[in-house]
This record gives structure tokens, C-alpha cells and sequence, in this order.
């Protein structure tokens, strides 16, 4: 019994030990040196969910010691945490405007865009609205969807109806791309307007239908690395990587266009 | 006319009685604190059902599990007072008797004026519009009498009709009660715990003892042979247990011997004595040397015009003196007295 | 006029229960001071006034009564029956009915698109044969109320019928009366209180359903977006203004409501 405690107590010890000590007690390191150790807590828009995932794994891989942890949630929300406090090293949001929040709050400066992001229409396999195009989101016998209007892609959204010249016969306006994904999958609406990165991430779940180019909204997402982070060179070095043409090619094989 | 056999195991109770009365009869269900009797009455009642025997009202069998008849509570023809009357809190003294009318499907006008006229028959008229609440216990017994009534039942059924009621008031009710009761036409079962009670409004007597019958008879009967120390208690009867030791003597457990009048009928016998029998003197009294013995004064229990003694000695007795014998004879715990019976006061009779 | 307790001698608390006590109740209308200190008081008016606000409040008031409704009616029978008849597999039913209390509630609202969505196990032959569809309308909305607030007013009916005095029933029996009618005329009137106390947590209940709500019934304003989803849009849209009004909105209403309710109803 006493040998077991002692063992749980040495090897929480170590853990301890292992864990995050780069607190603002370390030492500063030089500009331009990565330090050697740490975790870097990165906000991202859910979109990036599986790019940024990648590039998380990427940049453990090539800096050891460093684990990088993720907050995937709509832009709004993490503007919101960002602003109440939440302590995160990285922002990277799916439009400028929650950006531009962020900055005004004076919680970051700089922000750079990294990655495009155009509209989709998706519909569930087998289509049975036989929906083609932005102009069947007028019709009032299908079951049409679209991201809330406080969340970027509802705006986004919104604006491409408009371009469209279509005045839509909205049922829902979900809460997160994420629920309105879900819905258009089990064939609970017929259509719904998120970002092609989402169509393909789904995969075979759901079916993509073009929005041409002139109806379609350019959606670009700013990334900075936050002001009050304790890991200003981490958060730098990881801002790096994802504008770098290695970082580059991964958001473009999830669909992103270049910024 | 009423008959049942009840065979019933309620928890770790056993209870295997006969019960029987005739129209116009009322039979007292009498027993100590966990006999059965609220059960026997509920199964009657059919809240419970039996394991096995027959219940039948008028030739209508009401349970019989070997014949596969169950006759739900409400489709039996039966009325029922309870304990704590059980009148619906939340309905005059007047919906209160209309209710059991307007269940069977009377409408409410023909229920309401029928009711009015139960509780006339009761003296209850003025408190028509009353909720339970603001009744007396007098009050609430007659009308809950009303109620079981007023459905013109072919048998009914009290369960401790009195047990509710504070001394002065019982006595008023019961001799009430026995009036209202002589007026109802089928047959009566009362449960009772309470002698005089069964003494008062009944006509026979089933003295029920661990779910049996240990007795049943008038009341005289009962009283005058007593079956069980239960029962020899309840009519305030001494019982002493003995054997034969003559034509006309028993020997107790101590060795001391009664000399009784008729002749002993067996070996093992009891021996009832009537407190009333008993006769205490300070000193031993000259002249008549059987059936005397030196007791101690144990304790003393006065009641108005009644005094009981307890004595102990060879021959435990209790004694029923007048509050002058107490006074001059100076009766308190642990006084030294002599107690005399005489021999054609003492019955012996085998169990 | 001081009624008999209140000239009683009163015992002075155990010091323990009354400090933990005070902790308690500041733990809790701590959140609800730091909401009135933030509440914008001069622009209320204009808030509380806005057509998103005055639909979303109609539709949260109008879906929670008429959920309770629902429970009320489906409720106390099943609450009657688990109280009062043994049947085979009592305890399997309880445990389901509980199960809207302890499942998240957004799974609550995955598992009732799962039933009654357009490819639901229901909701399927529904749509196909009559065109009818329960999400995105008011209709759904009234379903995922009533699927998460249900429990609490069978929980508390059954509680109430398990304590109550079951001899007055006997002695309805006893003077012919049928079992509905023992029901309706001496078990419903007897268990009023806990009827009512548990309508009111329903009512609560429903009025804070949030997750169930918008994954089964979805968002739309005017027929689907109840006040706890308007808070937490206006919320996402950084419009802390317009939340914190809304919210003292919802508490005020709540108040209004639970406040008349003394413990004469609410302690069962």
C-alpha cells in the first residue's frame, strides 16, 4: 500500500516536471530561436478543424517538447472568449470582422490573411430536392438551411443570395456550420450554404453544388498571434509555419485557396 | 345472512378463522393488537384478497379462489365505517353521504336530497354544509355512519367505530350507535379491541386470537367461561391454571389448592375467578379454613367507584374492593393481607 | 395579528447549517447582482422593445405552457400508473422516463430528429403520407419541451401519489365507486399540490430548454427562436447589450411566476 502511494507520488512528480514550464518565470530566449519546450493554445474558426489539426501534428513533429492544443468553435465564439479573457496564443478567424474585434480590444496587432475560403452548396447524396443551384433556395417546399446570421458563414451566406437575386425560403438558421453540416447529412434539409472546405471534409456524407464565381462569396481568414500570449515565440513560429508554401500546401489540400 | 372461511397469511400472520352473521345480528370481532381482526374486515371488505375458503353475503359468493370468483370492493354490497372515518376532507358532511349514491350512478339532485335525509335520521341536518374539518368526533362518526348507510348495503362493517373518540364522548356514541344499529336491517360486523364496546353493541362475540378463533358465543357466555388469559383479562376475570386434585379441589404451579363447588371435569383445569369474589382482610379471618391466602398488595388501581387490587402471593389474584374497604383497610403496594373465595364463586372447567 | 408560531420561542439555528446556508445563497444570486449591475437601464426600454425580443419571448411563453399542457395530460396518467399499478418491467419504464433528465440535451434533440426528423423512424411515413413535419415549427419546438420537461412533473406526481393517504381511495371503494372515478373525485383533488408543483418545474424547465430546442426544431425568429437561443445568438454576435436585457427579461418573467408560488405548493 505505502509502496503504491509512493510510486503515484513519484511518477506525478515527474509529470509534473514534464509538464508546461515555460510560465513567466523562464527565462526569455533570444528572437528568432524557438524555445525548447511548451504548449501553444491555438483559437481556430471550426472550418480549420482538420487542416489546422495537420498542421498542429506537423509542427510537434518539428519542434519536440512543443504540444500545441486547439479550441475549434465558430469565429464569434472565440472572439468572444478571446475578449473575456480566455488564454489563447494563436486567433485565426473565418472573416475580418471578428478579427478586427479582437485587435480593437487591443488584444492583438498585425493580423495577417493566410487562407481563402469560397461558399458550397450542400445537399444530402442522394439530392432530393434536386436542388442545382442558389436560385432553388427560393422555393418554399424545401427544406433550406443556412448558418446564423451571427456566424461569418451566415453572413456569407446571406450575401451570396443576395448576388444571387434570390430572396430564400429559410426554416433554420443554425447556430454552427458543424450543425447545419449534420442536418443536410441525415437528409433533415435539403440544402444549406457552408464553406466548400466543409462539402469536402464530409466526404461522401454529402454532395457539393458549385456557386459560381459570381455569385459566390470570397471569404479571407486573418491569423495572428495574440499580444498577451506567454509563448510569443511559439505563437510567432506557428503563424510562420502557416503562411509558409509547406503550411500552404496542406490548407490547399483541404480546399483552401491561397490568401 | 353473512358466512365466511377465511384462509389469509398476511406477513408472518397465519389467519384461519370462521365468520358468520345473521340479518339483524351484530357480531364483535374481538381480539388484542395484531390478531387479524382489520384484516379479517378488510378481506371481507375485499382490499385483500384470500388464499383459500369461501365469503358469501345472501348466497352471492363475493371471493372464492377454488371457484375462481373475485367480486371487486366496489361491486359488493357492503358498507363500511372506518377507524378514523376517513369522511373526504374535502367535501361537506353532505357530498359525503350523496357520494356513495352518486358513484353507483344516482344523479346529483336525487343523491344530494337522499343524503339530506340520512343525516336528518342522524340529527345532523344543520351540519349539512360542514366539511369534515369542522365536525366533532361525535359528529364525524354519524355521519361516516350515514355514508356507509345511505347505499342501503346488505352488510356492514365497523372497524373500531369508537377507537377515535375521547372517554366522555364514547360512552354518549355508543349508546347511540347501538340505536342506529338496531335500525339497520342485514347483518353487522364490528371490530373492536374494547370488551365493554363488544359488550355493549354486540350480540355474539368471535374472539379471535394469531388470526383463530379461540371463542365465540353471547356475551354472557364468553364472559362467564373464558377460553384464554386474553380473554379472562379483557372481562376482567382471574384465571388460574391447575390440575385435579379431588372431586372438588385444584392444585396450582404453587402448591396452594381451591376448593370449587362443582365437581372438577378433567385433569388440567382453569379456574375463573371474579374479582368481584374476592374478599380482603387485614388479618386472617376466623371461622371458614378453605380457599384462604396470605397475599401481598402489589399495586392499586382506582376508577371512580371501583378499586382493583393486585395481589401476589400463592394464589395471584386481582380484587375488585369498594374506596371504603380501600380506606379502612389501608391498601398500599406491599401491605400483608389475606384474600378469601368463596367455593361456589370459583368454576373450573377444562380448556 | 401574530399567529401561535410566530410568539413560539424560536431555537437559535446550528451555527454550521446557517453559515453553509448564506454561502449557498450567495453562490447563487451572485451571477443574477453581477447581471443588474450590467444591465444598460437606459436603453432597456428600446431593447426589450425590438420585434426579435417580443417574438422570441411569445414563442418561449406559448411553447412552454403548451408543453406543460402536454405533460400535464400525458404526465399525471403514467404517473398514476407507476405509483399505483405493478406491471412487469416498472422499474425498466421509470428508468426510461427519467432518461430526458440525465441524457445532454442536445442528444435529447438528436435522438427526437432521429424519431420524428424527415428520415425518422416515425417522421418518415409521417412526411411521405401527409406532408407533416414536425422540425422548424413551433410544433417541434412544443415536441423537445415536452421531451426534457416531462420527467419532472412524473417524478413529482409520483412522489406525491406514493405519499398520499390510499385509505380515503379505500373508502371510495368501499361505497361502489369505480376506479376512474375514485380517480377523479378523491385521488386528483388529493394530489393537487404535487400536480401543481410539478407543472411549475415542468413550465421552468421547458422555458430553459435550449439544446433539444434548436437541434430538433432549429432557429428561425418568429417560429422556432425561443428566448435561451436568442440570448445565445445575440451573445455570438458580440451584442452583450441585447443579451444581458434579454436574460433579465427571461428572470423577471420566471420570477413573476415562481414567486407566487409559496411553499405551500413548491415544498410538496
Amino acid at each position: 500500500m505505502k509502496l503504491k502511494l509512493a510510486l503515484i507520488l513519484a511518477t506525478a512528480v515527474l509529470l509534473a516536471g514534464c509538464s508546461d514550464t515555460g510560465g513567466g518565470a523562464g527565462p526569455a530566449t533570444p528572437t528568432g530561436a524557438t524555445p525548447a519546450g511548451g504548449t501553444l493554445t491555438v483559437f481556430a474558426a471550426a472550418s480549420l478543424t482538420d487542416a489546422f489539426t495537420q498542421l498542429g501534428d506537423r509542427f510537434k513533429a518539428a519542434h519536440p517538447g512543443v504540444t500545441v492544443e486547439f479550441n475549434f468553435a465558430a469565429s464569434s465564439a472565440l472572439r468572444e472568449q478571446i475578449i473575456g479573457g480566455a488564454p489563447a496564443d494563436v486567433f485565426a478567424s473565418a472573416n475580418e470582422s471578428n478579427m478586427t474585434q479582437v485587435v480593437d480590444a487591443g488584444l492583438a496587432t498585425g493580423p495577417t490573411p493566410f487562407v481563402t475560403n469560397v461558399l458550397q452548396i450542400a445537399v444530402p447524396s442522394d439530392n432530393p430536392g434536386q436542388v442545382a443551384g442558389l436560385s432553388d433556395f427560393g422555393k418554399a417546399e424545401l427544406l433550406i438551411g443556412l448558418c446564423a446570421e451571427e456566424v461569418p458563414c451566415g453572413q456569407f451566406g446571406l450575401e451570396a443570395l443576395a448576388k444571387a437575386g434570390v430572396t430564400p425560403s429559410i426554416d433554420t438558421n443554425e447556430p454552427d456550420v458543424r450543425s447545419l453540416l449534420t442536418k443536410v447529412e441525415n437528409g433533415d434539409l435539403d440544402a444549406g450554404i457552408v464553406y466548400h472546405t466543409d462539402v469536402l471534409a464530409a466526404g461522401d456524407a454529402v454532395r457539393g453544388i458549385e456557386i459560381p464565381a459570381g455569385q459566390n462569396v470570397v471569404a479571407t481568414y486573418p491569423i495572428v498571434a495574440l499580444s498577451g500570449s506567454d509563448h510569443a515565440d511559439l505563437a510567432t513560429a506557428f503563424v510562420g509555419y502557416v503562411r509558409s508554401p509547406a503550411g500552404q500546401r496542406v490548407l490547399e489540400s483541404f480546399g483552401f485557396g491561397p490568401a | 345472512m353473512f358466512t365466511a372461511w377465511i384462509e389469509l397469511r398476511i406477513g408472518s400472520l397465519d389467519i384461519e378463522v370462521g365468520v358468520d352473521a345473521a340479518d339483524g345480528e351484530t357480531v364483535a370481532l374481538l381480539g388484542p393488537n395484531g390478531a387479524g381482526k382489520t384484516t379479517i374486515l378488510r378481506a371481507i371488505a375485499g382490499l385483500l384478497a384470500i388464499d383459500r375458503g369461501r365469503i358469501e353475503v345472501d348466497g352471492l359468493a363475493l371471493d372464492d379462489p377454488a371457484a375462481g370468483v373475485f367480486v371487486p370492493t366496489a361491486d359488493r354490497p357492503i358498507g363500511v365505517v372506518f377507524q378514523d372515518y376517513l369522511l373526504f376532507p374535502r367535501m361537506s358532511a353532505l357530498d359525503n353521504v350523496a357520494f356513495g349514491l352518486r358513484a353507483r350512478g344516482l344523479a346529483k339532485p336525487a343523491a344530494r336530497a337522499a343524503a339530506a335525509g340520512w343525516l336528518d335520521r342522524f340529527g345532523l341536518a344543520e351540519h349539512a354544509a360542514n366539511r369534515p374539518r369542522a365536525l366533532s368526533g361525535g359528529q364525524s362518526q354519524r355521519v361516516a355512519l350515514a355514508r356507509a348507510l345511505a347505499t342501503s348495503p346488505r352488510l356492514l362493517l365497523l372497524d373500531e367505530p369508537l377507537a377515535a373518540l375521547d372517554a366522555r364522548t364514547r360512552v354518549q356514541v355508543r349508546t347511540s350507535l347501538r340505536r342506529h344499529l338496531a335500525t339497520f336491517g342485514g347483518a353487522r360486523i364490528l371490530v373492536t379491541h374494547d370488551p365493554v364496546d363488544a359488550m355493549v353493541l354486540a350480540d355474539r362475540l368471535i374472539v379471535v386470537e394469531d388470526g383463530r378463533v379461540i371463542q365465540s358465543g353471547t356475551v354472557s357466555e364468553v364472559a362467564r367461561h373464558p377460553r384464554s388469559r386474553y380473554v379472562a383479562e379483557l372481562v376482567g376475570v382471574n384465571l388460574l391454571h391447575g390440575t385435579a386434585a379431588g372431586p372438588h379441589l385444584v392444585r396450582l404451579e404453587s402448591g396452594s389448592e381451591l376448593v370449587v363447588a362443582d365437581p372438577v371435569p378433567g385433569d388440567e383445569v382453569v379456574v375463573a375467578v371474579r374479582p368481584q369474589a374476592v374478599a380482603v382482610y387485614r388479618e386472617k379471618p376466623a371461622g371458614s379454613p378453605r380457599n384462604v391466602w396470605p397475599a401481598t398488595v402489589c399495586d392499586v388501581e382506582v376508577d371512580r367507584d371501583r378499586v382493583r387490587v393486585q395481589l401476589d402471593g400463592p394464589v395471584p389474584l386481582v380484587a375488585e374492593v369498594t374506596p371504603g374497604a380501600l380506606a379502612e383497610l389501608e391498601l398500599v403496594p406491599g401491605t400483608l393481607v389475606w384474600a378469601t373465595v368463596k367455593a361456589v364463586e370459583l368454576s373450573a372447567y377444562t380448556q | 395579528m401574530t399567529s401561535g408560531s410566530a410568539n413560539r420561542a424560536r431555537a437559535r439555528p446550528p451555527w454550521l447549517l446557517l453559515a453553509l446556508g448564506t454561502v449557498a445563497v450567495a453562490f447563487l444570486v451572485m451571477p443574477f447582482l453581477a447581471l443588474l449591475q450590467r444591465t444598460p437601464w437606459s436603453g432597456l426600454g428600446e431593447l426589450v422593445g425590438r420585434p426579435v425580443v417580443t417574438d422570441a419571448l411569445r414563442l418561449s411563453l406559448l411553447t412552454s405552457l403548451a408543453a406543460t399542457g402536454a405533460a400535464l395530460v400525458l404526465g399525471t396518467p403514467l404517473a398514476w400508473l407507476l405509483a399505483r399499478q405493478r406491471f412487469p418491467g416498472r422499474s425498466a419504464v421509470r428508468a426510461v422516463v427519467l432518461l430526458p433528465m440525465v441524457l445532454p440535451p442536445v442528444v435529447g434533440g438528436a435522438a427526437l430528429l432521429f424519431a420524428f426528423g424527415r428520415r425518422g423512424l416515425l417522421g418518415e411515413s409521417v412526411y411521405d403520407q401527409t406532408g407533416l413535419l414536425l422540425p422548424y415549427s413551433a410544433w417541434g419546438v412544443i415536441v423537445a419541451n415536452t421531451f426534457v420537461a416531462m420527467p419532472f412533473l412524473i417524478i413529482t406526481v409520483e412522489a406525491g401519489l406514493r405519499s398520499m393517504d390510499r385509505r380515503y381511495e379505500d373508502a371510495a371503494a368501499t361505497l361502489g365507486a369505480s376506479q376512474w372515478t375514485v380517480f377523479r373525485r378523491i385521488t386528483l383533488p388529493m394530489v393537487a399540490p404535487s400536480i401543481v408543483a410539478g407543472a411549475v418545474l415542468c413550465w421552468a424547465r421547458a422555458l430553459g430548454e435550449f439544446g433539444a430546442t434548436v437541434t430538433f426544431a432549429g432557429n428561425l425568429q418568429g417560429r422556432t427562436q425561443t428566448m435561451p437561443l436568442a440570448v445565445f445568438l445575440a451573445l455570438e454576435s458580440g451584442d452583450r447589450q441585447a443579451a444581458i436585457a434579454l436574460s433579465l427579461l427571461l428572470i423577471m418573467v420566471s420570477l413573476a411566476v415562481l414567486v407566487p408560488m409559496r411553499d405551500r405548493w413548491l415544498g410538496a
